[in-house]
């Protein structure tokens, strides 16, 4: 899904990390989104819609619309088409709402 | 209509056709815009003079082919890819068409490839005769194609045999 | 609480043409954006643009913001502050900016004026199965392919040939993806005739007065059934086409991200020509409130190079207001003759039409 050779951009690739998805490991590259790293490793389905649990995946990826909200290493919520992906970071598909009270 | 398909329309090619008289002296730019759209570059990038000066900078380009020398330098600076160079000249049954080709992989010299037309339908077998990829055509490289003369108007693009 | 002499929110080529203007006037500007680096859009645009060539013509989107920034490091020295990662959360009565820092505290700003860049939001068109994973805004698409190097899928299907459409159509084949067919709901094609030819002669179809059904996949997008559109733009029975595609790619009009001059208290109007609610606003791209001026397509929505002479309007004239009124009337009077060159021909017509209503009838900017 990586393009390797490109007729005007030449992609210069960060160092490469890894991290779980799901608790499935993925190759990625520093300097790319979880949304994008996630994308380039055949993953569509981010998340579902809370009544009819219809699979939704990203829209616009760039941080205006929320279609791709996951839990990033214990964090609800998170935009993941805007976030960047490091070393060992911790992404889970979640479901409904997402706590974001923080449990004593 | 150009505006429903986006293909010219065979008068439009026409008009923008050189004579064959200024054909049978040497290579020729073509400008295939008939829109009136803000834009200037082709004006610039022309040493020679060919392109007629703008009063407006939404008038069409409009080539001057009696100072034009073919030199093809207007072909990578049009935005729209719009310019292209034909020459008449170069042998019995065969034409030479420069054109702007902005995608990978980029052919071989000698390959054979299919002509295709601006309705992306493939007209002829085309030569590749060079390519050109130098810094100053900042990513657009430019392709010679030899194709039968009488599809100098017609080939606009191409793909490489063999199915791509 | 910080307080620069101009804030500008939003570093895509309205707000970096602003920024260098205010620092050539000698204005101290902060440059505030979201993204961890500056040029919003223009960072996907791998296309040569069109315009002057005294401007930016036939130089790829790509490389303007890397010219902007290097004339504002020279042009700005000591007086120019980009902010990024930084949200611009609000806008409030007392005229102070909250914008929220990636992990950090939250940053009060308290600027003399503030020029709002903050561009447009794409459009979603409503079908059933709009929200199955494969339905991408062109921005996206974009994103994915010229920022990440990552195709978006196999074979796309395009909706609407507007500029955008047409080009990231284009972008798709040069990035190794199969586009099915543009399709656009209207009788002709919106953007750049040669865009249309461009994609025509790789091979695209262009089919207008269509629109989509329906979207349909299991997990994700499979397919889409496409229909043709009569003169009064109602679907024509037994017109179905099924499309086989895993992308479907809406390019469908943008609209100005009016947010914090909502919440400002500036002016708006609905003007469709223009892109939707967007500010009053007066030849300085000062809107109704005097410390605050726009630029670029949260003023209207149109191209980036008129977004640009925008800027530069905005820059100089928050500069001049603070008294940094060198050669104002000059400057002022080559800018405007850009924006009118720009906006001269029949593609400029319907934005000065959308401002003349804007204006009450007064044709202005």
């Amino acid at each position: 899904m990586r393009i390797e050779e490109h007729p005007i951009i030449d992609f210069k690739r960060g160092k490469p990390v890894s991290f779980t998805f799901n608790e499935r490991q993925i190759q990625a590259f520093e300097g790319e989104t979880i949304a994008a790293a996630l994308h380039a490793a055949g993953v569509r389905v981010l998340s579902h819609s809370h009544n009819l649990k219809r699979p939704r995946g990203f829209f616009c990826a760039i941080g205006n619309c929320s279609s791709c909200l996951m839990k990033v290493n214990g964090v609800y919520n998170v935009r993941i088409c805007v976030t960047p992906v490091r070393e060992g970071d911790r992404v889970e598909m979640q479901e409904g709402r997402g706590d974001i009270i923080a449990k004593a | 209509m150009l505006e429903k398909t986006g293909v010219p329309e065979p008068e439009q090619i026409k008009k923008i056709t050189p004579s064959e008289e200024r054909l049978q002296k040497g290579p020729v730019a073509v400008v295939e815009c008939f829109q009136n759209i803000p834009c200037d570059p082709c004006l610039y990038a022309c040493r020679h003079g060919a392109i007629k000066e703008f009063e407006d900078i939404n008038d069409l380009s409009v080539i001057d082919h009696e100072l034009c020398n073919g030199c093809g330098l207007c072909i990578s600076e049009c935005p729209g890819l719009a310019i292209f160079v034909i020459d008449a000249t170069y042998g019995e049954e065969e034409g030479l068409i420069k054109m702007p080709y902005e995608y990978l992989p980029l052919p071989g010299q000698e390959e054979e490839v299919n002509g295709i037309d601006t309705e992306g339908q493939a007209v002829c077998s085309a030569r590749v005769i060079k390519v050109q990829n130098t810094k100053a055509l900042d990513r657009t490289p430019v392709v010679t194609l030899a194709v039968p003369r009488q599809h100098l108007m017609r080939v606009r693009s191409f793909v490489r045999k063999g199915g791509e | 609480m910080q307080k620069p002499e101009i804030a500008i929110v939003g570093g895509g080529p309205a707000g970096l043409s602003a920024a260098l203007s205010a620092v050539r006037q000698g204005a101290e500007v902060m440059l505030i954006d979201r993204d961890p680096a500056l040029g919003g859009q223009l960072v996907k645009q791998t296309h040569m643009f069109f315009g002057s060539k005294k401007e930016y013509a036939a130089i790829r989107g790509i490389d303007i913001p890397g010219q902007l920034m290097a004339a504002l490091e020279e042009d700005g020295k000591g007086k120019f502050a980009p902010v990024l990662n930084t949200t611009v959360l609000g806008y409030y009565d007392d005229g102070v900016i909250l914008a929220d820092r990636e992990e950090e505290q939250a940053m009060l700003i308290k600027p003399q004026k503030t020029i709002i860049a903050t561009g447009a939001a794409e459009k979603m068109l409503p079908f059933p199965g709009n929200d199955l994973p494969g339905v991408y805004g062109a921005g996206a698409v974009q994103t994915l392919m010229n920022v990440y190097g990552i195709k978006p899928g196999a074979r796309v299907l395009m909706i609407g040939a507007g500029n955008i459409g047409l080009i990231v159509s284009y972008q798709l084949m040069q990035a190794g993806v199969e586009v099915a067919a543009i399709i656009e709901g209207a009788p002709k094609i919106g953007g750049y005739l040669v865009h249309a030819t461009k994609v025509r002669r790789a091979g695209i179809p262009i089919k207008t007065s269509h629109t989509i059904k329906e979207a349909y996949g299991n997990k994700s997008v499979e397919g889409a059934l496409i229909c043709s559109l009569d003169e009064n733009w109602c679907a024509v029975p037994g017109s179905e086409l099924d499309m086989k595609v895993d992308v479907i790619c809406l390019a469908v009009g943008l609209t100005p991200q009016t947010e914090l001059l909502w919440q400002a208290g500036c002016e708006q109007k609905y003007i469709p020509e223009l892109g939707g609610y967007v500010p009053l606003r007066n030849e300085k791209m000062q809107t109704s409130l005097p410390d605050l001026y726009v630029a670029g397509d949260v003023a209207c929505i149109e191209e980036a190079g008129s977004a640009m002479v925008e800027g530069k309007i905005a820059g100089l004239y928050a500069a001049a207001d603070l008294g940094y009124d060198e050669n104002v009337e000059e400057h002022y009077s080559s800018f405007a003759r850009e924006l009118e060159e720009l906006r001269g021909g029949p593609t400029g017509a319907k934005i000065k039409q959308g401002l003349s209503r804007l204006n009450g009838g007064v044709e202005q900017c």
